[in-house]
């Protein structure tokens, strides 16, 4: 079955997605989670870029443009500079052990490729194979919100989360308008904003990042 | 036997023999030496395992005492299990005499043959080293073994075959394709190789530090002819894995039997790959540090998890 390279190279783009959201699971040191993040955000810019240069939709060329500015430079700028401030390179606990959680996540992308093959048959576009990975990306990102414990690192889960809806939308729909894509990409902006100042309000008040601490506020 | 074609095999069989079982050394040296540049130290040179094994090959060779016909025997086996392995992998052709008798499970096989008599041997002297030895690199190669397993039935899926030459020949001798499952299997190929040859982060070849050690703890008391057996051994294994790696990942240049006029371009290029992976490995191991015996089966598994997830993605993407 020959496919057009152009086709397998945004089947191996999306192969790498999966790989670095496997290796981000995985990873217990929040400095190379986020340098993790900058390559997702790298991969997913790349693969935009060559959906917009197969299908000549042009205006994927500037969201592909504006995820690389944003999501390989600035987000993972504005992180370091967070975990710089704060002072939290130490490694991250994870709730369930790393070689469980990568198990898990294994159970995952089988659930995933699984749900994800009649919605493939419904869709039209050049690069239909790769919702599997997309939700598959998605719902791995959900597993490392919920097993990390520290608020830098589920931010970082969901930024991840955020990329791998982004890559389904790309492959899946050939990308939503521009004006909800420059939404979102200020949402995504302004949500890690405010989370750098929650992180500061978290601090102040618990003396630490561990979001356990923030089950003592409940009443008894 | 008088059939031309098949003496032409033959030919083709025994220079692969000769060629790999003269050049497993070198390649240790190689990897050696750019360890050491890399390290900043001038280096021993890459003839150095051939001096090692000349020198060990005139001693004389002391036995334990208590040592049975297992100890006595092992050294021979292994060598010849991955003398055997070599044969069967297309290195320099596709189609050898030779690889008609295993498929890649037997390659494996014949891999954990070699495995269960040293790690037998080890623990028939009786001393704690070898014990330990044993069982460490038993609990490595349970964890590598699947993997490896994985990783090569990947390949199979694509070549719709589980012999070697026909894995090559579906990859090399048709139109180029990207396979993004075989990103994921050399990937995690590339930790079983690792694991498998005693590599840093599983295993130093280079220390005798009681606590680190596993495949040198196993064959502390040889000497002589057997320690010579078992290095040569260990070289001709890593050739034997680094060839795998290129006849799943990289095969093109491997010539069918009977092309004389493309043999000297095959070991060319064989040569370029083996000098690239050696490098690539003596960086490899210059970058990571050593980690600790119980983090092993982390780092394995993470190698199972990248093959199964790469046989997921070639059935997703039939690719």
């Amino acid at each position: 079955m020959p496919m057009s390279y152009t086709l397998q190279f945004i089947n191996l783009l999306a192969a790498l997605l999966l790989l670095i959201v496997f290796a981000m699971l995985s990873q217990r040191r929040i400095l190379s989670l986020i340098n993790l993040f900058a390559w997702q955000g790298f991969v997913l810019a790349l693969s935009t870029f060559v959906v917009a240069y197969t299908t000549a939709q042009h205006h994927l060329y500037y969201s592909a443009a504006l995820t690389l500015l944003l999501k390989v430079l600035v987000l993972p700028w504005l992180l370091h500079r967070l975990i710089r401030k704060l002072n939290v390179k130490w490694d991250v606990e994870t709730l369930i052990n790393i070689p469980t959680t990568m198990l898990v996540g294994i159970a995952l992308v089988i659930f995933a490729f699984n749900l994800a093959d009649p919605i493939t048959q419904l869709a039209q576009g050049i690069t239909r194979g790769l919702i599997g990975i997309a939700l598959a990306s998605v719902l791995l990102s959900l597993l490392m919100m919920l097993t990390r414990r520290k608020a830098i690192s589920q931010v970082v889960a969901f930024l991840s989360l955020e990329n791998g809806l982004f890559f389904a939308a790309t492959s899946a729909t050939q990308g939503m308008p521009l004006v909800v894509e420059l939404g979102i990409a200020l949402d995504v902006l302004v949500a890690t904003f405010i989370f750098g100042i929650f992180f500061f309000q978290i601090r102040e008040t618990f003396d630490s990042l561990d979001l356990t601490h923030m089950e003592k506020l409940k009443d008894d | 036997m008088d059939n031309p074609e098949q003496i032409l095999a033959i030919l083709f069989q025994l220079t692969q023999l000769m060629l790999v079982v003269l050049l497993a050394p070198l390649l240790t040296g190689w990897v050696n030496q750019c360890q050491a540049w890399l390290q900043n130290r001038s280096g021993a040179g890459i003839l150095q395992p051939y001096r090692v094994l000349h020198k060990l090959f005139l001693k004389d060779a002391v036995m334990a005492y208590n040592a049975s016909w297992l100890f006595n025997v092992t050294p021979y086996i292994v060598f010849g299990c991955m003398w055997l392995a070599a044969a069967i992998i297309p290195i320099i052709a596709v189609d050898l005499p030779f690889s008609q008798a295993a498929d890649v499970i037997a390659l494996v096989g014949v891999f954990a043959l070699a495995r269960v008599f040293i790690a037998l041997a080890a623990m028939d002297i009786g001393t704690s080293f070898g014990t330990m030895g044993a069982r460490r690199e038993m609990l490595v190669s349970f964890l590598a073994e699947p993997a490896l397993l994985m990783v090569l039935f990947t390949s199979s899926m694509i070549s719709h075959s589980t012999q070697l030459p026909r894995i090559v020949e579906a990859l090399a001798h048709h139109e180029f394709v990207l396979y993004p499952s075989l990103a994921f299997a050399a990937l995690a190929f590339l930790i079983v190789l690792l694991a498998e040859n005693a590599r840093i982060p599983v295993d130093n070849p280079g220390t005798h530090l009681e606590l680190t050690m596993i495949h040198e703890a196993m064959i502390l008391e040889y000497s002589a002819r057997h320690l010579a057996l078992i290095e040569w051994a260990s070289s001709l294994k890593l050739f034997a894995y680094i060839s795998i790696g290129i006849a799943l990942f990289f095969p093109h240049g491997i010539v069918e039997v009977g092309n004389w006029a493309g043999l000297p371009l095959a070991i060319f290029l064989l040569l370029l790959k083996l000098l690239t992976a050696g490098a690539g490995l003596a960086v490899l191991e210059s970058l990571m540090a050593k980690m600790r015996i119980f983090r092993a089966p982390e780092f394995l598994g993470t190698a199972f998890l990248l093959a199964v997830l790469g046989l997921l993605i070639h059935f997703l993407l039939g690719a």
